[in-house]
């Protein structure tokens, strides 16, 4: 794996790897000391043009917890606020040598376009619309972690799927896994060409939810309210809200944060014992030290050796595999 | 093929037995005794020992597996990146006797990495080494306390430990360098 830029790119294979990873990963959080020497003297940029609370804050503890150097630059209160390109912003943090490159972006493509102009691995966090590959692949690790497969397992994905990249990755990846997904919610939010691309059944109501092992709430952006894609909030509460009512006792609940609670997910059922939410944020950290390892352990040396002199010494004189 | 078992299955099996007197005569205090294997054949050597010596002790023993992985020092040097397998250390090391095992030892790096994983673990009292095969060209300081066989081989060649439980049989074999890989387990530079 070169860049994580999409959940399209990766083949079952290659989730499975890094599910196997991040299990590795788990139990070095389990340990007195949680921190591994894998990644030392590599640099990470991170650099978030959106607002991000979990996203972030684990992508940079993993990259901590990995040992490397981060560098981590908010759109707020950088350049970006001047007036600096994206490539002009990739061009000055390049001067680093990151090994890789952490991007969120309001803008769809934006991870894409990083990665053609930096030698760092890119890993996308999140490109407007288009997809959020890390969040996907935490989802499926905490299914698979509860579930053990998700072979043949129904997931509901309910709510504003049109604007949702994390809908657009996850419901790639648990397909991919082996689960059928059916997307639910207003018509005007679920993009019925889409759906069937990805392989997905369409529903506009709630009514056969009880046949759903995984109920996945998507959050209900606020601001979709005034491009009136939905009436009215209290009609999509009446409609489509997952509460203690709807959610079956053996259903498991997911969301991605941050809720909007009262919307889309009732108080109710955010702490009740069917809930993964709390166990998603926990297990994105060690996804997302899979993935930068996935990204950063092997392939070639620390650009910091790339000049010729340098790369052959490291080819003529191999460090032994350890015996 | 050009490739020489020095050990068989027999010779496995008394050269552990071996061992694990040695382990048990060393360490009055076997309550204060842990055993890790290292990944993959340490531990499944980690794995016979551990019954050997609980059996001798007439106590139980903590047994742990490590991978390490995380802690080598050639990784961005490797095509890819090495396969991590799950450590297992569900005890507290603190104030124990660790006994590391791993199946050849050779530039000790692998050791290396072990002894700073455990760490991460906790502070153990002492660590020891147990190894089956020992075949020189150490490149750090590091000496086993009980060695199961002492092999003197060129750098180039290689060594193959194999067991039944991932191979299907017990035996150790030195072949050249150029021989082929057939089964896992082969030690040697790339």
């Amino acid at each position: 794996m070169r860049h994580l830029l999409s959940i399209a790119d990766l083949d079952r294979d290659e989730i499975e790897r890094i599910m196997e990873l991040a299990d590795s990963f788990a139990e070095v959080g389990r340990r007195d000391i949680k921190k591994v020497p894998t990644l030392r003297g590599r640099t990470v940029v991170s650099l978030f043009y959106e607002s991000s609370t979990r996203t972030s804050s684990s992508f940079e503890l993993a990259v901590k917890r990995l040992s490397a150097d981060l560098v981590s630059v908010k759109a707020a209160g950088s350049s970006v606020d001047k007036g600096e390109s994206l490539r002009d912003t990739i061009a000055t943090l390049s001067a680093y040598e990151p090994e890789a490159i952490v991007i969120r972006s309001p803008h769809a493509g934006a991870a894409q376009l990083v990665a053609q102009w930096t030698d760092a691995a890119v890993v996308n966090a999140g490109d407007g619309k288009h997809e959020h590959p890390s969040q996907a692949l935490l989802d499926v690790y905490t299914l698979r972690e509860r579930l053990g497969a998700l072979d043949g397992k129904q997931v509901w994905i309910v709510g504003d799927v049109l604007h949702s990249r994390v809908a657009r990755s996850t419901a790639q990846a648990f397909t991919k896994m082996g689960a059928a997904v059916t997307l639910c919610g207003p018509p005007p939010l679920i993009p019925r060409a889409a759906a069937e691309a990805l392989g997905c059944a369409v529903t506009y109501d709630l009514s056969g939810l009880g046949e759903a092992d995984v109920v996945y709430a998507l959050r209900m952006q606020r601001e979709r309210m005034a491009e009136s894609f939905v009436p009215s909030l209290r009609e999509y509460v009446a409609n489509y809200q997952i509460n203690e009512r709807r959610l079956g006792a053996r259903q498991l609940l997911m969301h991605p944060g941050p809720v909007n609670r009262g919307v889309e997910l009732s108080d109710d059922v955010i702490e009740h014992p069917n809930s993964l939410i709390t166990q998603q944020v926990r297990n994105g950290l060690f996804v997302r030290m899979a993935i930068l390892y996935e990204l950063l352990a092997g392939g070639e040396r620390p650009r910091g050796a790339r000049e010729q002199g340098a790369a052959e010494a490291a080819v003529s004189q191999p460090i032994g595999e350890p015996a | 093929m050009n490739e020489k078992v020095v050990l068989d299955r027999d010779d496995v099996r008394r050269t552990l037995v071996r061992i694990a007197h040695e382990i048990v005569e060393n360490n009055r205090d076997a309550q204060a005794l842990a055993i890790v294997g290292i990944h993959t054949r340490g531990a499944v050597l980690a794995n016979r020992l551990h019954a050997l010596v609980a059996e001798l002790a007439g106590t139980e023993i903590p047994l742990g597996d490590l991978d390490i992985s995380f802690y080598r020092d050639d990784l961005g040097e490797r095509p890819t990146a090495p396969v991590v397998h799950a450590s297992h250390l569900d005890f507290d090391p603190d104030d124990r006797t660790v006994v590391l095992v791993d199946d050849v030892l050779f530039t000790g790096r692998t050791v290396r990495a072990a002894i700073d994983a455990l760490f991460d673990y906790g502070r153990p009292a002492r660590v020891q080494l147990a190894v089956l095969a020992d075949r020189g060209h150490r490149e750090l300081p590091i000496r086993p306390d009980y060695v199961g066989k002492n092999l003197p081989t060129a750098r180039g060649e290689r060594v193959f430990v194999r067991l039944e439980e991932i191979d299907g049989v017990d035996e150790v074999a030195i072949a050249d360098a150029a021989e082929p890989v057939l089964t896992g387990g082969g030690k040697a530079p790339r």
